[in-house]
């Protein structure tokens, strides 16, 4: 019973974080009709980013406390996102959509070499967050603290956005962007902020997904690359574009995730990618996207 | 177009045949007498590029002449490296002609069956549809180690070339810089021949049309999802083919050569070498070789290398190197 | 037997009904020109009749063949090709080369991998002979993006022509260009269809053109056939009258 719980637990906190990283993937495409590549050593940068803050102001405050360092850290992405999208994805929009993905493909391997460059090469932790918020019992069950608060994070990260993408004035003007960008143009929207603005909140969410991993699991060279495909899986069967399904195509991964670790391990990965594929096949849009 | 190094080349638009058959045969020399005047590692280094060049041809068959960009190709050269290993470990055949048989099988098989899901789309759908599919086969290969050999790899010793007509030979560098560099040489010059000629020919001028204009192709009969169909397990079956030629040159079939990362190696070899001619990938490939393997040896920080050298192709130079070359030599030659 | 037999074809897009219950017949080697107002469903028939669009309801015969339910290739294999309003054409292709793909498409050549195709003597002395037809052999090396509007229209004409089918279906050949290359264009496929004994169908709003060149004219309005005749039956009808005089005060293009 204890494993019960302790499995669905750890099912939602695969949710949360691969909602953050696929929703980010998924709102890029969505309004700019980019597949970016490099996201998710986007991901691994905010990993780093938090990381590397944290080892830094350890030794001022409780491990506790360190927790604040989240935002920053997925702050930091953004603005680096912000910087990519008008220099390096601006001048392909006028062409095929194939230069994209090179093009992303090269930010990939720059962005891999960047981090081993300012944070080494060897994997780095940050567990003294993670186990400073100890456990709490839940039916019966110890389970940590930080991994409900990350649980939280997650939904909180969903609410907000969808808040800001049907709520705000903003949200409409990028709603309005990602299915018509000429219409959008003509109505007096400023497209340019739009993307970039749309990019940078991608990257936040990248970023956020990292910094909120690695209390758990490190950082260590590589894991963006292995997230991204896992990222794709979700968005895939989600529906790109859409953030309902980028939640459901979480959960569903999440779930697959928890059950196949614990009858067939050795299929885990292979299931996945077989699952994004029969997706594609039948549903190429997503089972749950709009259009 | 007779000979084989003439045909592998192709001719840049504009240049006199006289001028351009004597610019193949210059490299067609050179290649030939590569050995003599390069040392081992110079060699070896230039097969590696040579195998890494049929890859590429197979990937612009569907990229450059079909317009389908695949970022799944490492499954078939993977697969095939990874089935001539299994052919030394489980039927205990050293034959180089019997893992080229089991290569060129492995890529027919793999491409045929992802080639079917594949090639109901097009664009982005294609692409990660084609990565998603590759990854499946990396993750069998890490996690199966008791049939792959998960990270360890399987080892592929040297083969027999041509059923040992040469005799057996003694040292290992030396059979890989001399006999086995000219074996690769032969094999990319056939793979390079029979590409030229299925780009030269109606089917081939039908993926051309397929890729400018869909709507028109299927309009004047031509069956399009067929037709990329057939491109697409022609690359998969040459891919393998190179898979097959790399196995023995590493020593080693590891999962790195699934991973969906050198999928993307190969794209950035065609793309730099220019994927509007037929020649780009080949000078893409090898020359992308020889640039990761400087950058290997020089700095820990070779991707990021790598990397800014094909954002800045991408963005200056989205021709390649054979777009460049083609215009510069537009220019001086003042076409009219 | 008539060459092409349309029943009761109906196709809608959502509410929209684009095709509403459409019924007539075509003879061989005759000019025909549909007619209509904008959104009369001249364009959706076209894309029904060749294969473009499945019908929700109604058969398509064609010589003697229900080719309902044939895909595009089947009905190219049948004797059906067409031109686009949008003149779509392989624009990286030279003029030769374009028109030697539909050739090589119908004899089945597509298939071949090893054969340089360059060398196929036949299919290029029959691709020349087409474009000399339709008056581009001096520009049989232009790539097709660098021609005038003129000479795209006629090379779309002259592709869909080498398909040497019984059946060819122009989506406004004429639009875009002046009245001379108007008459050079329709002198070609009025010599192409007497010449040739296959049909043609022809969707065109100058009303100039079409009764100059039409065996008969096939009126559309709002997805149904409003009237059907020869041009002088047509000039005489009522309902057609009503519509033409609309027509004229639009006229001055």
């Amino acid at each position: 019973m204890s494993t019960l719980i302790v499995q669905s637990l750890n099912a939602l906190l695969n949710t949360a974080f691969l909602f953050l990283i696929a929703g980010g993937l998924s709102l890029v495409y969505g309004v700019m009709r980019i597949v970016n590549l490099a996201h998710g050593n986007l991901y691994m940068l905010g990993a780093f980013a938090m990381v590397g803050m944290a080892g830094l102001a350890a030794p001022a405050v409780p491990a506790a406390a360190l927790i604040a360092l989240l935002p920053v850290a997925a702050l930091v992405v953004a603005l680096v996102g912000a910087a990519i999208e008008p220099a390096l994805l601006r001048p392909l929009y006028a062409r095929a959509e194939e230069y994209q993905l090179l093009m992303t493909f090269g930010l990939l391997l720059i962005l891999e070499d960047v981090t081993k460059l300012v944070w080494g090469p060897t994997p780095l932790s940050a567990s003294t967050l993670w186990s400073a918020f100890g456990t709490l019992t839940i039916l019966g069950s110890d389970y940590p603290t930080y991994n409900l608060l990350v649980i939280a994070i997650g939904l909180m990260t969903a609410a907000l956005l969808w808040a800001f993408v049907y709520r705000t004035r903003f949200g409409v003007m990028l709603r309005a962007t990602s299915q018509n960008r000429r219409m959008a143009q003509a109505l007096g929207i400023n497209v340019q902020s739009v993307y970039v603005l749309a990019f940078a909140i991608g990257c936040l969410m990248a970023g956020l997904a990292g910094a909120v991993i690695v209390p758990i699991q490190g950082a260590v060279l590589g894991m963006g690359v292995d997230a991204l495909v896992l990222a794709f899986v979700v968005v895939v069967i989600g529906g790109l574009g859409s953030l309902e399904g980028a939640l459901a195509g979480a959960f569903i991964v999440a779930v697959v995730r928890t059950l196949a670790i614990t009858f067939f391990p050795e299929l885990e990965l292979a299931v996945l990618y077989l699952i994004a594929a029969l997706v594609l096949v039948t549903r190429p849009a997503g089972l749950f996207s709009r259009s | 177009m007779n000979t084989p190094a003439a045909a592998a080349r192709g001719t840049a638009s504009g240049t006199a045949p006289a001028a351009a058959y004597a610019y193949v045969a210059l490299v067609a020399a050179l290649l030939v007498g590569f050995p003599y005047i390069a040392s081992s590692y110079q060699t070896i280094l230039l097969s590696y590029g040579l195998v890494m060049a049929i890859a590429a041809l197979a990937v612009n068959l569907l990229l450059g002449y079909t317009g389908l960009l695949s970022f799944g190709h490492s499954v078939y050269f993977g697969a095939a490296a990874y089935g001539a290993a299994f052919v030394v470990k489980y039927l205990h055949v050293v034959s180089m002609e019997a893992f080229l048989a089991g290569g060129l099988l492995s890529g027919l098989v793999i491409a045929a069956v992802f080639g079917f899901i594949c090639v109901r789309y097009t664009k982005i759908f294609f692409s990660i549809l084609t990565l998603a599919l590759s990854q499946v086969g990396w993750s069998l290969a890490l996690k199966l180690f008791w049939v792959t050999g998960g990270t360890d790899g399987i080892r592929v010793p040297t083969p027999v070339l041509l059923g040992g007509v040469f005799g057996a030979p003694d040292d290992k560098v030396v059979f890989l810089a001399h006999r086995y560099y000219y074996y690769v040489l032969a094999v990319f010059t056939v793979c390079a021949v029979l590409m030229w000629r299925i780009v030269q020919s109606p089917f081939g001028k039908s993926l051309q049309a397929i890729r400018d204009n869909e709507v028109r192709a299927e309009s004047i009969g031509i069956r399009v999802r067929r037709a990329r169909w057939f491109a697409f397990v022609l690359s998969g079956m040459f891919t393998g083919i190179a898979g097959v030629l790399w196995a023995p040159l590493n020593g080693l079939a590891t999962p790195d050569v699934l991973y969906w990362p050198f999928s993307g190696e190969l794209v950035f070899m065609t793309v730099m070498g220019g994927f509007h001619s037929f020649s780009g990938p080949i000078i893409g490939a090898v020359a992308f070789n020889y640039l990761k393997s400087y950058a290997v040896g020089r700095t820990e920080y070779w991707q990021l290398l790598l990397g800014v050298v094909f954002v800045v192709l991408v963005l200056v130079l989205p021709d390649g190197i054979m777009g460049a070359w083609t215009r510069l030599h537009r220019r001086t030659r003042r076409e009219g | 037997m008539p060459l092409l037999a349309v029943e009761g074809l109906r196709k809608s897009f959502g509410d929209h009904r684009a095709v509403d219950g459409v019924d007539f017949s075509i003879e061989a080697q005759r000019l025909i020109s549909l007619v209509g107002s904008n959104g009369a469903g001249k364009t959706t028939l076209v894309n029904l009749i060749t294969g473009f669009l499945q019908p929700d309801e109604g058969r398509i015969v064609f010589d003697g063949q229900d080719v309902t339910r044939l895909p595009v290739y089947g009905r190219i294999k049948a004797g059906i090709a067409r031109s686009f309003q949008l003149v779509n054409l392989f624009d990286a292709l030279s003029v030769l080369d374009n028109v030697r793909l539909a050739i090589f498409s119908r004899d089945n050549k597509i298939n071949q991998v090893m054969r340089l195709a360059e060398r196929d003597r036949a299919a290029e002395a029959e691709a020349r002979e087409v474009i000399g037809e339709f008056g581009l052999a001096d520009k049989w090396s232009v790539a097709a993006s660098g021609l005038a509007q003129g000479e795209r229209k006629l090379l779309d004409v002259a592709v869909a022509y080498a398909l040497r089918p019984k059946l060819i279906l122009l989506d406004e050949p004429t639009s875009g260009v002046g009245t001379r290359e108007k008459s050079f264009i329709m002198d070609r496929v009025e010599a192409v269809v007497r010449s040739g004994g296959l049909s043609a169908v022809i969707v065109e709003h100058d009303m100039d053109i079409v009764f100059k060149y039409s065996d008969r004219i096939v009126m559309m309005h709002e997805g149904r056939v409003l009237a059907e005749g020869t041009p002088q039956e047509i000039v005489r009808d009522e309902r057609v009258a009503a519509m033409l005089g609309r027509r004229e005060g639009e006229r001055g293009e």
